[in-house]
């Protein structure tokens, strides 16, 4: 489903490279887990991924259902089925979190040539979804993560990934500013998503995240690389032995 | 809801350019030679069968502005304007003053229907519905777009073509609640009595440049009268339209509120895409009396000028409401999105003791326009208030400026303001600009204001598009938004075609 082959990587402004030819392939039904340490490159793929306009492809490709995917703008990779669950959700003032999902879903829709969802069945599927999250109606009326808990703003990404049933899910340090019982939330509503003809990119700094949301492949990322890949094992070996030994095998 | 939506698609196929209001329409017109003089001010005066006293009195304001000099200091830039070479007064043939709507030509009434302006009182009764929150679904999301309910869910609308009024709807029922709303014109002939106390006495002849050019030739408006402790039983609105050729618009509006009654009326206006500039120069005065509330509100679409910045309307209008009476209230609303250049303060003058005033705008520049707009607030009574929340947004090379003075007289005991202006920038060449006066000679004044000027930023525009809203969508989602504040002062029909038309209006502003 997913291929990034070669791919070499650049921040727009500075010209400072961030990926360095970078190698990953994520079938269909698989959960792969990115790895690594501050700095390595984690946060930089999940844009390059969403389309991200800061960062400039200087080589290499990414394939997403064996076409390229990046001439394309980040609402169309989207209505094609990307989706990024942000580490830092952004703040959309006087846009109400139901409105913001009805535009959503139905900017999505229309892409795909489909009819606007009609008001009783989009709420009906809002519903469902946010109570499986612990969601209430009453932050669904508030605007977009505006004065949100950081763990309102993790759950309120679930809930948008849920109803949008993206192809691909790339999940960035979604673990991170939640306690133990929101993340237990949260890996719940991952972890219901999964599915044969999805598949999910969880990046993540920590273990912890993955005894929750338990992946099919582990990799690890070291200075815009995948330097290491394994299955769910490698995690606990980095948990027990830190990315140090890795790092020094790479360098 | 449902009927403004289709309108604005409706407009929107209508065009192809980015104004949807653009068409001519050829009608036969009965037009004065262009041209101000003495001469002029009588044909008008005459056209519209005025008794004596009114001539003069335009007469008075004319010689007054022989005397005046244009007003420089608003942040806009134009070549001067040639008084000399426009038509003060243009009227479609066959414009008796139709009784009924049968009479109406019907070439107007299309006009007004491409517009989206229903003039067939049975089809507003149609088509327009108070919005039923028939599910729990429904009503979570109308709560969301607007907590501003339709009151009655019917619009009495008066539509003035170039200089004269066409037709004014539902005024048998208004009638019945002694509501009296009609053409200006038609006030003077049959209503001398309040025009003559009325007219001119919160915009004097001798007010500012405009106003009293204004007052010399001003052709048609709407005239409002609301009795004591009436509820004025519908939105009224007046839907202006500028059509001929280098013709200037002076329509006057006089709305009065008696003791303990309440109006809201509603204002929209379009014209004719052209290379030319034309002039609208309008009056507006409200009196609030005695615990009296008056609602105005204002969604201004006049064409804006083409992408390089030829044509458009200059929209310079002076709107001033007077709070007369004891615990009264006036409320400005305004969106506005047209215009090559806008000058603007609608104001009010909070003379009676615990009295109101409010103003609420969005302003959106795009393109090379330019507007210079705000309030007044003059607080002369004891324990006056008022508020003013502005939302500048502006794009493309256009220059957005908010102007606004309060006051405190020294009588003012306890005057209070709470003033907010935000300016939201899109894009590197355009401009946005805050020029806040505050004067209290009154120690027990309290005025506040905030002020912040931002950028939409590039993380906030990703995260929208991440979820599939393309680009243009993103920012109109983002900006409405901002502006959503005032918004929820609109009465519920415009809160939509207002939302709508601010994302027409940034329309290119992106990319």
């Amino acid at each position: 489903m997913l291929e990034i082959k070669n791919l070499h990587a650049r921040i727009a402004d500075t010209g400072v490279e961030i990926i360095r030819g970078l190698n990953l392939t994520v079938k269909a039904g698989e959960v792969a887990a990115i790895m690594g340490p501050n700095g390595s490159g984690k946060s930089t793929l999940s844009y390059i991924l969403a389309g991200r306009e800061d960062y400039e492809v200087t080589e290499g490709d990414v394939l997403y259902n064996g076409e390229s995917v990046l001439e394309m703008d980040p609402a169309e990779r989207a209505a094609a089925g990307i989706f990024l669950a942000f580490q830092y959700p952004l703040e959309i003032p006087g846009v109400a979190t139901m409105e913001f999902l009805k535009v959503a879903l139905n900017a999505q829709r229309k892409a795909r040539g489909e009819e606007p969802l009609k008001v009783p069945e989009l709420l009906k599927r809002v519903k469902e979804a946010a109570g499986s999250l612990d969601i209430e109606m009453g932050m669904l009326k508030r605007p977009l993560n505006v004065g949100f808990s950081g763990g309102e703003k993790k759950r309120a990404e679930i809930l948008q990934m849920k109803l949008l049933q993206p192809k691909l899910c790339v999940l960035d340090e979604t673990d991170s500013g939640l306690d133990i019982d929101a993340l237990k939330i949260v890996a719940e509503g991952v972890n219901a998503l999964r599915s044969p003809d999805r598949a999910m990119v969880v990046i993540t700094h920590y273990q912890r995240l993955l005894e929750y949301i338990v992946p099919d492949t582990v990799h690890v990322l070291y200075r815009g690389q995948v330097v290491r890949s394994g299955d769910k094992t490698l995690a606990s070996e980095l948990e027990a032995n830190g990315y140090a030994a890795i790092v020094e095998e790479a360098a | 809801m449902p009927a403004v939506q289709e309108t604005i698609e409706q407009v929107r196929r209508i065009d192809v350019d980015q104004y949807k209001y653009g068409f001519e329409t050829v009608i036969e017109v009965d037009k004065a030679p262009k041209g101000l003089s003495e001469d002029t001010i009588r044909l008008i005066s005459a056209k519209k069968d005025e008794p004596e006293w009114m001539l003069e009195w335009r007469l008075q304001a004319y010689r007054r502005w022989l005397t005046l000099e244009e007003p420089t200091w608003a942040r806009v830039e134009y070549p001067k304007i040639d008084f000399q070479d426009i038509h003060y007064y243009a009227a479609p043939k066959n414009h008796a003053g139709p009784k009924s709507l049968d009479e109406v030509d019907p070439e107007l009434l299309r006009v007004y229907e491409k517009l989206g302006i229903p003039l067939k009182e049975q089809e507003i009764l149609a088509g327009v519905k108070k919005p039923g929150h028939e599910t729990e679904a429904d009503g979570v999301l109308s709560d969301l777009a607007n907590d501003n309910v339709y009151k009655s869910g019917r619009v009495a609308v008066d539509a003035v073509f170039d200089s004269v009024s066409v037709v004014t709807t539902f005024k048998d029922e208004l009638a019945k609640a002694g509501v009296i709303f009609c053409s200006i014109s038609e006030a003077i002939r049959e209503h001398p009595e309040l025009v003559r106390k009325y007219l001119g006495s919160v915009v004097p002849i001798t007010d500012n440049f405009y106003a009293t050019l204004n007052s010399a030739v001003f052709t048609d408006g709407s005239f409002v009268f609301v009795p004591k402790g009436v509820r004025c039983p519908m939105e009224l609105s007046t839907y202006f339209r500028i059509n001929e050729k280098d013709t200037g618009q002076f329509e006057r509006t006089l709305i009065i509120a008696e003791e303990g009654s309440y109006v809201s009326y509603l204002e929209g206006c379009t014209a004719p895409q052209r290379d030319e500039n034309q002039l609208h120069a309008a009056v507006v005065e409200l009196i609030a009396l005695d615990d009296a509330e008056i609602k105005y509100s204002t969604v201004q679409n006049w064409y804006p000028g083409d992408a390089q910045g030829k044509g458009g309307i200059y929209n310079f209008v002076t709107k001033r409401g007077d709070c007369r009476g004891d615990r009264s209230k006036i409320s400005w609303t305004q969106v506005e999105t047209g215009s090559a250049i806008t000058w603007k303060y609608p104001s009010c003058i909070l003379r009676g003791d615990d009295s109101r005033g409010e103003f609420y705008s969005i302003a959106v520049s795009n393109g090379y326009q330019q507007v210079d707009s705000g309030t007044k607030m003059i607080h002369l009574g004891k324990n006056t208030s008022s508020r003013i929340i502005s939302k500048g947004i502006a794009a493309g090379f256009s220059q957005n400026t908010y102007r606004g003075q309060v006051s405190a007289h020294r009588k003012a005991t306890n005057a209070r303001n709470f003033t907010n202006c935000d300016s939201l920038l899109i894009g590197n060449n355009c401009g946005a600009h805050t020029v806040p006066y505050m004067e209290a000679k009154n120690a027990t004044a309290q005025f506040e204001h905030e002020a912040t000027t931002s950028k939409i930023s590039e993380d906030q525009k990703f995260y929208v598009m991440q979820r599939g809203i393309p680009e243009e969508e993103a920012v109109a989602l983002i900006v409405n938004g901002f502006v959503k504040d005032v918004i929820q002062e609109l009465p519920m029909e415009f809160a939509v075609e207002a939302q709508k038309l601010i994302g027409i209006s940034l329309e290119g502003s992106v990319g």
